[in-house]
This record gives structure tokens, sequence and C-alpha cells, in this order.
């Protein structure tokens, strides 16, 4: 295949990652690289530089509107940056020594988790009252509703978050994926955190969590500009495109649709790598 | 009286902390990413045609500091391709400014806790560094 065509076929295959992943809530970084080393037969270590890079544009633009409307709870990302950021360099370090097949399959059933993960019905809770700890570390917060009233919210189990959150982040360095799932768990189910103060907040997280993994890909030769450049522009338009439709609709049928399909994606990865073939 | 003049004072700060980091991080990404293509489109100018090889990882050890160098010299010289890594470079700092920026952000509300934490992060994404001159 010459480089152009392969430019092309990524940017398309980019672009429906983004939207896929913006759609289904998986994000886009999980979904481009099953598609780069199942069907462009990339190594991949490549796919792994080329979703993190998408993984930073993609929730650094995303990130941007929530800081602005004061949803993003700034001094628990942080704080939390703390454990997210050990856990990349960590991750990052094994990738180098660990060998391929362990990497897809491991990636495969994060995969999976993640998936069945985005289905699980999401309730609402807030704790109003915050555990001694987080009150010294003034994690309890408030953000806007769209009718203009102000929530406050509350945070407990600091540590039990801030254990959840290292393991975030060594597979986000492992894998180069945002691990929006492992995150999610950290905040909501540990920590207790509102849905909406947790999303926006894992986001604005996982550009300095990347970061601290990256210094690492760019050392080991991971980040192949051929790869990235069709990767993190189409991944970003797709996300865009997918974040516009998401505003409208109600996607439920679509993420059961989306879930069934990357569940697909994630078995051929765990059979792949126990064959060897990745 | 008194007691909520500071308070207005210290909402304002924030707030516009906020805005400030939501504009950084906004026109970071584009920045980067008008960098990013436009290597692209001098790359493919150049190797449109050439064959492609990802099978197979070609592991590197270079320190940033090499790499950093070997990029502002591809840039110079014009080449498509070191143009998509410094856009992709750039990209990577986004977040970095943001770190700095809370730093600061954090050292005008005299929040010396927070202050401390935001170190810490950034001790580790330097430790992070020092890991390419190791091996």
């Amino acid at each position: 295949m010459t480089i152009l065509t392969f430019t092309l076929i990524m940017l398309l295959g980019a672009f429906l990652a983004g939207f896929i992943g913006s759609l289904s809530g998986l994000g886009g970084g999980i979904i481009i690289i099953p598609l780069l080393t199942i069907i462009l037969d990339v190594d991949i270590h490549y796919a792994i530089g080329a979703a993190l890079v998408s993984v930073i544009a993609t929730s650094s633009g995303s990130a941007a509107a929530y800081v602005k409307e004061g949803i993003t709870n700034m001094r628990l990302g942080i704080f939390l940056e703390i454990a997210t950021t050990i856990g990349a360099v960590c991750g990052a370090l094994l990738s180098t020594i660990a060998p391929t097949s362990f990497i897809a399959v491991l990636f495969g059933l994060t995969l999976i988790f993640s998936a069945i993960n985005s289905l699980r019905k999401k309730e609402e809770h807030i704790v109003l009252e915050s555990s001694p700890l987080a009150k010294n570390l003034k994690l309890q917060g408030t953000y806007p509703t769209h009718d203009g009233q102000v929530v406050s919210y509350g945070t407990k189990n600091v540590i039990g978050g801030f254990s959840m959150m290292g393991i975030a982040g060594m597979m986000s360095g492992l894998l180069g994926i945002g691990s929006g799932a492992f995150k999610v768990i950290a905040m909501d189910n540990i920590m207790r955190i509102p849905f909406k103060v947790s999303t926006t907040t894992s986001n604005f997280m996982m550009g300095v969590t990347a970061m601290a993994s990256s210094v690492i890909y760019i050392q080991k030769g991971y980040i192949e500009p051929g790869i990235c450049m069709p990767v993190v522009i189409g991944v970003l338009f797709g996300a865009m495109a997918g974040a516009k439709i998401l505003v409208r609709t109600n996607p439920k049928k679509l993420r059961i649709f989306f879930a069934c399909l990357i569940f697909v994606l994630a078995v051929n990865m765990v059979y792949n790598g126990i064959n060897g073939k990745i | 009286m008194e007691k909520s003049k500071v308070m207005t004072h210290e909402k304002f700060g924030e707030k516009s902390f906020q805005t400030i980091i939501g504009n950084l991080l906004r026109y970071g990404v584009w920045i980067s990413l008008s960098v990013a293509f436009i290597g692209g489109i001098v790359y493919l100018m150049h190797h449109g045609n050439d064959i492609e090889d990802y099978s197979v990882f070609k592991e590197n050890d270079r320190n940033i500091f090499e790499v950093i160098t070997a990029v502002v010299n591809g840039v110079i010289s014009g080449s498509g391709e070191f143009l998509i890594f410094f856009g992709i470079i750039l990209l990577f700092l986004t977040p970095v400014f943001r770190v700095l920026l809370s730093l600061f952000s954090f050292l005008i509300e005299k929040d010396y806790l927070y202050v401390i934490i935001t170190l810490i992060v950034i001790l580790i994404i330097i430790t992070s560094i020092s890991f390419g001159f190791s091996h």
C-alpha cells in the first residue's frame, strides 16, 4: 500500500473511531488500536503511540468547554493526577519490556470490560457530607445545572479512589488509552462524585496523564508521524461529529450495537494475541 | 463588607483562571493540529507514493533532547515528517502549560497545599523524562 492510500484509509477509519468512541462513551483511542492492528496490520506499539496522541487531542479539546462552564473540579483533578501520572510512567515503562502478545491480550480484556461498563445503568448519587481527608484536601465542590441552579457535593473514600486512579493511569501508560472506564469507577463508584463532574474531571486529567507516558513513548520511538497525523485529525473530527449527534438523540440502541461491535473486536484481539499473530 | 469584597475578588480570580485554562486547551489543540496538518501535506507531497511499512516496530533509544534537536533541525530543513512531529510535541506541551497555569492560580490564591500537590505532579513528569537517559 502506498503512504497516500494508507493515510486516506486511516483518516476515514480514525473518523469512524472518534465518532463511535464519542457515541459509545468509550473514547476514540480505545477503538483506533484494534482498527490499526487487526485491519491495517500496523505494529501495536505504533498503534498505542497514535492512540495516545489522539487521546490528548480529544480530551484537551472537550475539557476546554467544561472548564469554562465551571463543571470540572480542578482541585480533585490535580490531586488525582499524582496517582495517574505515577501509574502512567510505570505503565509506559512496562510496555517497553512486556511481550507484544501480552499487551494485545490485556488490551482485548480492557476493551471487553469497558464495553460492558459503558452499558451499565448509571445512577446519580450525591453525598453531602465529605470524609475528613476529603475536607482537608478541599475536594468538595459545586457545579451548575442547565436551569441555572448550583448543586453542592461532597466526596468520600479518597484513598480508595486514589489507588484506583493509579491503576487507571497504569492502563493508560501501558495501552495508550484514556482509560475512562477505570477513572469513572474510581470517581463515581468509589468516591461518590456526581456523574457530570466525574466525566468532565476525568477528561481534564487525561492530557496530563497521557503526557507523563508520552515522553517515554517518544524516546522509545512509538510516535510515528506518518500514522499519528491522519489518526489524530480523524479521531478529533469524528469525536466532534459524535458529540453533535449526542446532544440531539438518546443513543441507547446505538450504544448496544457499538458495544457488541467492540466486543467482537476485543475477542479478535485476545485470540490473535494468544496465537502470537499480533 | 470587607469580607465580601475579598470573596468576590477571589471568585473573580478563579473564574478568570478557568477561562484562561479553557482557552489555552482549545487554542493549544488547534494550533498543534494545524502544524501537524501542514506537515502532513508536505510529507504526502514528497512521500505519498512510497510504500508504507509499519508492521514491524523499530525501537528507538533516544533521549528527549536528541529527539527535540532532530525535530528542530528537521523543521528548518523543511521535512514534512518532522513538521508533523513538531505539531505533536506542541500538542504534548498543552497539558504541561495547563499544569503550570494551575500552579500560578494556586499561588495567587495562596493555597499552598495545592501548590505542593501541583509541584509533585510536575516532579513526576520531569522524572519520566529522566527515564530516557537511564537505559
